[in-house]
């Protein structure tokens, strides 16, 4: 419960701090859904396409037992994803090429996004 | 277990370098070791309740509970760590200066302590939950590879505390009289990465959308995953591929603290003028 309400209390701060950093609510682009699923060590599907220019959302479906960190340097993103949840990643509007993204607690799953 | 080590030692040595920066920082000061231990103890306990609870977390805000969660404890850092060099701006003279009113900076030295542990207790939990989690997972699965799983992640985390001690002893190998100094300019420059790394955050969960172009990409110069990169990503917020706001956020920090330092030094200077 406290947990909560500290957690409320950290929103408030991070409200107060965007504010002073002056956001401007541009309404964003219609971003690229991607789906990919983790299991057993293993992304599903291991490449993906995306159209260039657009922005990008990945949805990553965790199902196995144990957390794993979606992370690309390409793609400047990492991010925790925890056991059996599903984590959501923002990728800005991308020039064509492919983007490597791994998991950084298990550096043997790989996998690619190819933006055309 | 190699790989445990790794990630493990990855995740603490940020925390690491900054509890032994803040341990220099407050080196004279009586009682800091209960505080900076108390940070510590209090990041560990929250790191442990965000795991536990970093499914719930990401969940909040469509998605994007884990990102605010970030920006929200590193602008508090951020504010933490610029009030206390307010505070020893108008202070610290008077507490590295001989016996003056020791009796008074005592007292009144709880309050950066307070600061310095919460700025410690912030870099524990956002290290710490990663590694909780990843230790978790590791309980979770086949028992057989976990015992060598976690000695990997003990041995992490005690190269971790290696890192914490050698900074430590580091900056104590500076004279007392260039370590306020030092450590000043250590302290605003933690301050303006981590107010960097928080726009990066806020970025990624797409609340800030101005000024969002990459303006340069070194990368092949010092790569922030290497282990210079992350030190050099700790100390001085230094990003491969910064974008405008976070240059932009990281330059105004640093005139902001410069501006109130010299304000609020001025300040006590006048005052003991007008005392004495």
């Amino acid at each position: 419960m406290s947990a909560v309400l500290t957690m409320r209390k950290l929103t408030l701060a991070a409200a107060c701090a965007i504010a002073t950093f002056a956001v401007s609510p541009s309404i964003a682009q219609q971003a690229t859904d991607i789906q990919l699923t983790y299991s057993k060590g293993q992304f599903q599907p291991s490449e993906v396409r995306a159209p260039a220019d657009k922005p990008v959302t990945f949805r990553i479906k965790n199902l196995d037992a144990k957390a794993m960190e979606f992370e690309s340097k390409s793609l400047r993103v990492e991010k925790v994803v925890a056991a059996n949840s599903e984590g959501l990643v923002n990728v800005r509007a991308l020039k064509p090429g492919r983007y490597e993204f791994y998991d950084d607690f298990n550096e043997k799953a790989r996998g690619a996004l190819v933006v055309q | 277990m190699l790989a445990a080590l790794i990630i493990v030692f990855r995740e603490v040595f940020e925390a690491g370098l900054i509890i032994g920066i803040v341990l220099a920082v407050t080196g004279s000061v009586p009682h800091r070791d209960r505080w900076i231990g108390g940070g510590v103890l209090a990041g560990a306990v929250a790191a442990c309740v965000v795991a536990a609870f970093a499914g719930a977390l990401s969940q909040l805000f469509a998605g994007m509970g884990q990102e605010l969660f970030n920006a929200a404890i590193l602008a508090i850092a951020v504010m933490m760590l610029t009030w206390h060099n307010v505070w020893m701006a108008r202070h610290g003279r008077e507490i590295a200066g001989e016996m003056r009113a020791v009796g008074k900076a005592v007292a009144d030295g709880t309050k950066p302590l307070l600061a310095l542990a919460v700025v410690v207790g912030v870099a524990v939990l956002r290290e710490g939950s990663e590694v909780a989690l990843f230790l978790y997972g590791v309980a979770a699965s086949d028992g057989g590879s976990a015992l060598s799983l976690a000695v990997g992640g003990l041995i992490g985390l005690a190269l971790g505390a290696g890192v914490c001690l050698l900074t430590y002893f580091g900056l104590m190998r500076i004279p007392p009289r260039a370590l306020f100094a030092t450590t000043t300019v250590l302290i605003t420059l933690l301050a303006a990465g981590m107010a960097a790394q928080a726009v990066a955050f806020l970025e990624r969960a797409n609340w800030l959308m101005a000024l969002d172009a990459v303006v340069w990409d070194s990368g092949w110069l010092l790569s922030e995953k290497s282990i210079a990169g992350r030190t050099m990503h700790t100390l001085i917020g230094y990003t491969d591929q910064p974008t405008q706001m976070q240059l932009l956020v990281y330059a105004a920090v640093l005139l902001l603290t410069f501006m109130l330092m010299r304000l609020s030094a001025s300040q006590p200077a006048n005052r003991a003028v007008a005392a004495s």
